[in-house]
């Protein structure tokens, strides 16, 4: 029977490799498309409302538990949305090593999904346990660079799953000269592992699959650089048309609604969905990107406006040679202004306050209230993965017609759609905990 | 206990304490899966078991009725089932909703009775099935789970620390966080971790728990004399140990 015609029924439950639950449910009966669709199933967890009541001093370490993979991001949005509601000035020093902890976060979380979540698809592998006996050498590469952007983040932040030592207005606890200069020799070894990551990159590259379905693309941007811990919301559209929104007016790009397939909400700005991650960035700020990441990206044949979602994870690949780069100048930088023994700065008012980062998924807002004692009174985050949710079902409702139309069967359609959504790297126990919350 | 099945499950939580399993470097992790062979686990596999396994590293609070029977399948399968984790071993900062009843009005809004958005109360999961030992800690240090699985493979009973995180301050020889016109919870708080946060300047927030049996009446004077006021003093500890108050619901 030709797949035309042909009935087709995917019920991935609990899709894998993947951080949280997602379900993919395809129905196709005599060839026509009975259903087809991309469920979020998370048990919701409620943050926002674990935070009223709680003072300033622990809305980062409440919310940095929203996810065990972006908690660095998760404490940096959140800070920044605090420091922003009580009038807290950061200083350079601070702004520099909070950069360097997001270069961290940003290379230790590629690492891990271009390594251990997405190349055993390319390789034909169920997981990357089996590739220890045909791929040692690479399994115990990527093991060492998930261990380096480990200890890098660990240095500056404490720890790089919840990080302790980052608190509103600077850090409790400092890197001593000493051990930036460890950093730094750790990083400049790091060189052949970078380069043998590439060699695998690129030979693994003509395996992404050809699918093309250019979106609005939202991600931070800023004049002074490739924006990760700091920048403007940025929308780009397919014909590469750019406008810039204050992260303050968040909501007004988010648009966030409810929808029965999942217990995260979705999102829309400019079109019917939107994109966020490393190819939103990708193709906001290519222009910025470090020259040696950019020849990276010519390597892979990338070049904005990618309207190829597979390709989030070769996007990966270019930032981890973009945060490799950058944090060397950034380490540099503070090695030669010498380590200031700064105590975090303090609040100057009692207000509301929005932040946003960019976490390896893409664009991440946190917003809260305080009252005149310092205690949250309203909270309100938006997760990169809730951002993309409709635009994965977006892509799922163009790619599975021209996947029948090929001819192609249930596995390979199964595949695909597995593949696709491992490449946006979700990370859906972050995504549903969200809300309209009433701002007093 | 010879080259065992491990599995690992997650249930209502961040898997960051999977993360952490991650972190070791090639060196540990390699060596480790000599001597464990991991026959599940979704967040970095796709093969999946149905067979017995030796180690069930369960991850997430028990929240939703309808995990029960995924947790009670997995009891059945398994010899050994650690709670990995604080949500697994006390629900840890998931109880910090527990004594509200809004939650779910307050994050959803009209939306908050469509049915897939049902939760309960965040409870650990020995409240649906027997835990044979926890493994504390927001995220797990994980040395300590390296400890436990090492005591299993030599037929060892694992050693949990049942002490408060003083006596790790006292053991470093880190200045109390209260001599620093600080607070803390350290008094109250499992050990176990090493006291890595008062060392470099941070309260402890227990979020290994409450150590069994913990003077709360004592750490609210103490907070109090730090500057706190009565009612910030009495809802401290509802970060991480909410379900081991006595007011726990």
């Amino acid at each position: 029977m030709s797949t035309a015609t042909q009935d087709i029924k995917i019920d991935v439950h609990h899709l894998t490799r993947v951080e949280g639950h997602g379900n993919i449910v395809v129905d196709v009966r005599k060839g026509k498309i009975e259903k087809c669709e991309w469920q979020v199933p998370e048990a919701p967890r409620f943050f926002e409302a674990m935070v009223r009541g709680r003072h300033y001093s622990e809305v980062a370490r409440i919310t940095s538990r929203i996810c065990g993979i972006c908690s660095v991001g998760h404490t940096l949005a959140s800070l920044k949305a605090t420091e922003a509601a009580l009038g807290i000035h950061i200083s350079e020093q601070t702004f520099k090593l909070r950069e360097l902890l997001k270069h961290a976060e940003n290379f230790d979380s590629h690492v891990l999904h271009v390594y251990f979540l997405a190349a055993p698809d390319l390789l034909g592998a169920p997981s990357v346990f089996p590739l220890v006996a045909t791929h040692g050498e690479v399994v115990a590469r990527a093991l060492r660079l998930k261990r380096l952007g480990h200890e890098w983040g660990s240095l500056i932040g404490g720890r790089t799953t919840h990080p302790t030592r980052p608190v509103p207005g600077g850090f409790a606890a400092l890197p001593t000269v000493k051990e930036l200069q460890e950093l730094k020799a750790k990083l400049e070894q790091a060189v052949p592992e970078l380069e043998a990551t590439l060699k695998t990159a690129l030979a693994l590259a003509p395996k992404f699959p050809a699918f093309d379905r250019p979106t609005e693309y939202i991600a931070l941007s800023s004049d002074k650089g490739y924006a990760l811990y700091d920048g403007e919301i940025q929308s780009c559209l397919p014909d590469g048309k750019k406008q810039r929104y204050a992260v303050a007016d968040y909501k007004k790009v988010t648009n966030e609604y409810m929808t029965k397939l999942s217990t995260a909400k979705y999102c829309k700005n400019k079109l019917d969905s939107y994109a966020a991650g490393a190819l939103a960035r990708f193709n906001n700020n290519y222009d910025q990107l470090h020259p040696e990441a950019k020849k990276v990206a010519q390597a892979l044949g990338m070049k904005p406006v990618c309207g190829n979602p597979y390709l989030n994870t070769a996007a990966q690949v270019v930032e981890i040679v973009h945060s490799y780069h950058d944090s060397l100048r950034l380490v540099n930088e503070l090695l030669k202004a010498g380590i200031k023994d700064e105590k975090p700065a303090q609040p100057t008012k009692y207000a509301t306050g929005a932040g946003g980062v960019e976490v390896p998924r893409g664009i991440l807002f946190h917003e809260y209230s305080y009252d005149q004692d310092g205690m949250c009174t309203a909270g309100n985050c938006i997760i990169p993965t809730n951002q993309n949710h409709a635009n994965i079902q977006r892509d799922f409702d163009k790619l599975v017609p021209e996947l029948l139309a090929q001819n192609k069967s249930e596995s390979e359609i199964t595949l695909a759609l597995e593949m696709l959504v491992r490449a946006y790297d979700p990370c859906i126990s972050c995504s549903t905990h969200f809300l309209d919350v009433t701002f007093i | 206990m010879a080259r065992p099945k491990a599995a690992f499950f997650d249930f209502t939580c961040c898997e960051g304490c999977q993360i952490e399993f991650t972190n070791y470097g090639d060196a540990a992790f390699l060596e480790l899966i000599k001597h464990v062979d991991v026959v599940e686990f979704r967040e970095a596999m796709s093969e999946k078991t149905t067979e017995p396994i030796d180690i069930a590293f369960i991850e997430g609070s028990f929240s939703r009725e309808a995990d029960r029977k995924r947790l009670e399948d997995i009891r059945k399968r398994a010899k050994i089932v650690i709670a990995y984790g604080q949500c697994a071993a006390t629900a840890g900062i998931n109880a910090l909703k527990n004594h509200t009843k809004d939650y779910k009005e307050a994050v959803y809004g009209k939306d908050a009775l469509m049915p897939h958005l049902d939760s309960q109360k965040a409870l650990p999961i020995s409240a649906a099935i027997k835990v044979d030992y926890n493994a504390f800690g927001c995220p797990v240090n994980k040395y300590e789970v390296l400890q436990i699985v090492s005591h299993l493979l030599h037929g060892k009973e694992p050693v949990i620390p049942t002490y408060p995180v003083c006596v790790e301050c006292k053991r470093r020889e880190t200045v109390c966080r209260y001599q620093e016109g600080d607070h803390c919870l350290g008094q109250t708080a499992r050990a176990g971790c090493g006291a890595p946060c008062p060392a470099d300047g941070i309260p402890c927030e227990a979020c290994r728990g409450f150590v069994d049996g913990p003077n709360e009446a004592a750490l609210e004077k103490a907070l109090c004399s730090a500057g706190f006021s009565k009612s910030r003093a009495q809802e401290k500890s509802r970060m991480f140990a909410a379900n081991q108050r006595r007011d726990a619901k």
